[in-house]
């Protein structure tokens, strides 16, 4: 129960939530249950069934209804009497402006994905509205808050981007099980069921390219006349796990250090039994809902958190093939993946299942081929819960004014000195960060063979999250989008984009300064431009480098401290010297915490934020 | 049907427990219930008792989830009534009744776990006795999956630990919420049936047990007190929502044998803002949680 004083500020205030997802359901229930009466509510997605095991508010009959409309008409119904607006949209949207974000008190973000974060907290900077800010993945969450010019805004420390993969490791050098399922599901999938016009990196070539693997044959994937179902998957196998790695092998350079992988045929895995039947027949009675066709049932393998061996992974990728070729030929040529296709998502395990099978890496069940093919981490419901209460805490605090008493909770799978959770103070807003305290940022870039386009998609779209750039050097504008631009100046704009840097009418080379805008985030940044030659192909796969004087990324901060870094979307912690897996707080805690984190008896006191009066 | 009490029925029905039976027996005062997420406002003049309200809705959120209603006390209940269950999960309630309850669930046998919550305004404390416990500790780099056992004390053991050879940092709302419950016991109150009335009356309790405890009266902050005592019988739903989540995830964890459950008590304070574990031993000082054989599997 909140006291007098904090239930009058309580329901007078005007509550944006962004989010109505996992924490989201539980951050609206916990925030009508304490006494807030007015809540505006976004979010895009609609309801999907594997939502129900956590999302509460939402019931089967909901899916495919729209979350943030379902979640508000539930909690009406246990609270009647509060205004909750619930928008079916993207956040992004032009409708939700700086002046849109002025009339909210507080705004508490429940998203999963970094890029939103960083669109609403600039909106919130521009704004002037304070910021909670909250992830959780598996049993590690955290809540933290955000106050323009008092703390440090959400992107004053730099969070690491989904990880991408060097095209090479996918094609010729898979060394986890993540690259053979994004092998299995971004180049097998779609060659095979995708549009097949876009060119593929699934051919294998010998390095001087004297020799290719008989699926360089641009007709090797489509299906010939009279072939039937069953020999066009014993060939398509053959292909891809036979014949290609057999032409990979021919590449010396490439194995001198690493495990040679093994060429697998069908008739090797078949040697001594059958295949499994291929009649042409779908025998599941619902064999045309895409949600519930399945090989892997006909076949018996029916628990998901199976390992299937190497022969049930090669019945799997037959018997799915032949459902997908007979069930779904009118999508054939157009099919996207998508890990709630059942049919599909048993044939990415089974294809990356035997392409792990030759490298000597591990094989994965399905249900754990589906979190990594999905970037998933397998969502806790009990995690989203105690996030909710603390982010309604903190929100309260800044309600009240009491800035001071705000913290950044971190919620911990095991206790850590005792404690489940772990408060540490806030820091003062970072000098350096760009988006908060504009500074200047370095890229690295072949000015020469660059065109505008790959900067506006990789660097200003992608790694700075602009939603609506514009884009100048001094006086002359480069690139803009909006939709009230002259026809004249769009055609203009269209051709900068296909040119180099160096060829544009106002030539980008080793010294420029651009200026990078955002109308609606009401964001600026600098990016001075250095010319280089080289990249590494492995290390520096966008043939670009985006660095600034704040140098946390992963290669250069120092072992043993903690960063907030974007791991499947949402925000966890982890160590920087190790890997890839997010690891538990409890081995971090054996390291030095670069956090401060509040003590009984001493407060480390550094970088403390200053007190300056809120205006 | 406390409010804290809903949001861990909430979180072990979605993750999918066997079942879950309702019982409404240590008395106590509760928050006008009007303000449970699980009922809707036209249904609370029905002629369902809440309970049962509370049970339908509960189904709903995970029809596989066994979900009952068990009328009347425990007291009338056969006495081998509890060997149907797991765990027991006990709320607010007397000192009393929960160490009655605790008591059932080791005579049956090792295999009874034993929860309780309480959350007085924006205060929680958790209790947990699992009696004997196995479970797995999941392999880290170069440490294989192994087997841990652990030995918990009972709740009248815990209690009756001596103050004065608790470690010097242990949380002051465990010896807070000690004092509260001996005032409600000795008043003949029902537990929350306080005010900020009390308070001469408690900050005597405080005395009279510091000074038993051969501890000094500055061992709880009267601000604590205060608290507590404004707090009445409201339990602050943000607060309600970190215990039901904390609380969850230890009954899962003894229902799977998987992790290091808590040991043994959990207590929230929003003012420092952190949720600590404590481990409070047997009066003698044995630890009570024994780490015996590391078994590898």
């Amino acid at each position: 129960m909140a006291t007098p004083e904090e239930l009058a500020v309580i329901e007078k205030a005007k509550v944006l939530m962004v989010g109505a997802g996992g924490i989201g359901c539980e951050l609206l229930k916990t925030l009508a249950l304490t006494g807030f009466k007015d809540i505006h509510l976004i979010d895009l997605d609609t309801i999907e069934v594997s939502n129900l095991n956590r999302q509460f508010l939402f019931r089967k009959q909901h899916v495919g209804q729209s979350k943030a409309k379902v979640a508000r008409d539930a909690v009406l119904k246990f609270k009647p009497d509060i205004k909750i607006e619930a928008h079916h949209a993207n956040v992004k949207n032009s409708d939700f402006d700086v002046e849109f974000f002025k009339q909210f008190n507080v705004v508490l973000n429940g998203l999963d994905n970094v890029d939103a974060r960083r669109h609403v907290n600039r909106l919130c900077l521009a704004a002037g509205v304070p910021l909670v800010e909250s992830g959780s993945t598996g049993y590690l969450g955290q809540v933290t808050v955000h106050v323009k010019d008092q703390t440090e805004c959400y992107e004053c420390q730099t969070k690491e981007l989904p990880k991408t993969y060097p095209v090479c490791t996918i094609t010729n050098t898979p060394s986890k099980p993540v690259h053979c399922i994004v092998w299995a599901k971004d180049l097998l999938f779609a060659r095979l069921f995708g549009d097949r016009n876009q060119s593929s990196d699934l051919i294998v070539h010998t390095n001087d390219r004297t020799s290719s693997a008989a699926t360089a044959d641009t007709d090797f994937f489509n299906i010939k006349d009279g072939e039937t179902p069953e020999s066009y998957a014993c060939r398509v196998f053959d292909g891809v796990f036979g014949d290609n790695i057999e032409v990979a092998l021919r590449n010396e350079e490439t194995w001198k250090s690493r495990k040679r992988p093994r060429p697998l045929y069908i008739c090797e895995v078949y040697s001594d039994a059958k295949k499994p039947r291929i009649d042409g027949s779908c025998n599941s009675p619902d064999g045309n809902d895409k949600h519930t066709a399945s090989a892997a049932r006909i076949l018996g393998l029916s628990n998901p958190q199976e390992v299937w061996t190497v022969r049930d992974s090669a019945n799997v990728f037959l018997k799915a093939l032949e459902l997908l070729l007979n069930t779904r030929q009118k999508d054939i040529g157009s099919l996207v993946f998508d890990k709630d296709d059942q049919l599909a998502m048993e044939f990415v395990t089974a294809a990356a299942n035997l392409r792990s099978s030759c490298f000597d890496i591990p094989m994965q069940s399905l249900f754990e081929a589906k979190g990594i093919a999905g970037n998933i981490v397998h969502a806790i419901a009990t995690t989203n819960a105690i996030i909710s209460g603390l982010i309604v805490l903190e929100a309260i605090k800044l309600l009240m004014g009491n800035l001071d008493d705000c913290r950044t909770t971190y919620c911990l799978e095991y206790p850590r000195r005792k404690m489940l959770l772990m408060p540490a103070e806030l820091s003062a807003p970072k000098s350096s960060c760009y988006v908060c305290s504009q500074s200047t940022l370095l890229l690295e870039v072949n000015t020469t063979m660059t065109r505008l386009r790959e900067v506006v998609e990789k660097i200003v779209r992608g790694q700075l999250s602009v939603n609506s750039p514009m884009i100048s050097q001094g006086p002359c504008l480069i690139y803009e989008t909006g939709d009230d631009l002259e026809e004249d100046m769009v055609t203009q704009y269209n051709q900068n984009l296909e040119k180099f840097l160096d060829s544009l009418p106002a030539p980008i080379v080793d010294g420029s300064i651009l200026s990078i805008e955002d109308f609606q985030q009401e964001f600026t940044c600098h990016l001075q431009i250095k010319h280089r030659e080289i990249f590494d192909e492995e290390k520096e796969p966008d043939n670009m480098v985006l660095s600034g004087k704040l140098s946390t990324t992963r290669d250069q901060a120092l072992p043993g401290s903690v960063q907030l870094t974007a791991v499947a979307d949402n925000v966890s912690i982890h160590a920087v010297d190790d890997d890839d897996e997010v690891i538990l707080i409890d081995e971090v805690a054996k390291q030095d915490l670069k956090r401060k984190v509040l003590d009984e008896e001493s407060v480390i006191v550094c970088g403390k934020r200053q007190r300056t009066e809120v205006s | 049907m406390s409010n804290v009490l809903t949001e861990l029925c909430k979180n072990i029905v979605l993750a999918g427990i066997g079942s879950l039976t309702l019982m409404e027996d240590a008395p106590s005062v509760s928050t006008v219930m009007n303000t449970s997420f699980l009922i809707p406002v036209e249904q609370i003049e029905s002629d369902k008792s809440f309970l049962t309200e509370c049970a339908e809705s509960l189904k709903d959120f995970n029809p596989m989830v066994h979900v009952t209603v068990e009328k009347g006390s425990l007291e009338e209940k056969p006495d081998d009534f509890l060997n149907n269950f797991d765990v027991v999960v006990v709320g607010r309630s007397l000192l009393k009744y929960r160490m009655h309850v605790n008591s059932l669930c080791r005579k049956r046998g090792p295999k009874i776990a034993f929860l309780s919550v309480d959350c007085r305004g924006p205060l929680g404390e958790i209790f947990i006795d699992l009696q004997t416990h196995t479970y797995v500790l999941k392999a880290k780099e170069n440490v294989p999956h192994s087997l841990q056992n652990l030995v918990y004390c009972s709740l009248e053991e815990a209690i009756a630990a001596r103050w004065d050879r608790l470690p010097k940092k242990t949380t002051k709302l465990f010896y807070a919420m000690r004092i509260m419950e001996d005032f409600e016991q000795s008043n003949s109150r029902l537990p929350g049936q306080v005010t900020l009335d009390d308070l001469a009356s408690v900050l005597d309790t405080r005395k009279r047990l510091c000074e038993s405890q051969g501890m000094p009266e500055t061992l709880v902050p009267d601000k604590l007190l205060h608290r507590l005592l404004y707090a009445e019988a409201r339990e602050h739903p943000p607060v309600c929502a970190i215990l039901g989540g904390i609380l969850g995830q230890e009954l899962l964890k003894v229902l799977s044998g998987k992790g290091e459950p808590l040991k043994n008590f959990f207590f929230f304070d929003p003012m420092d803002g952190k949720g600590i574990t404590e481990e409070i031993p047997r009066p003698d000082d044995t630890p009570i949680i024994m780490q015996s054989a590391e078994i590898e599997i």
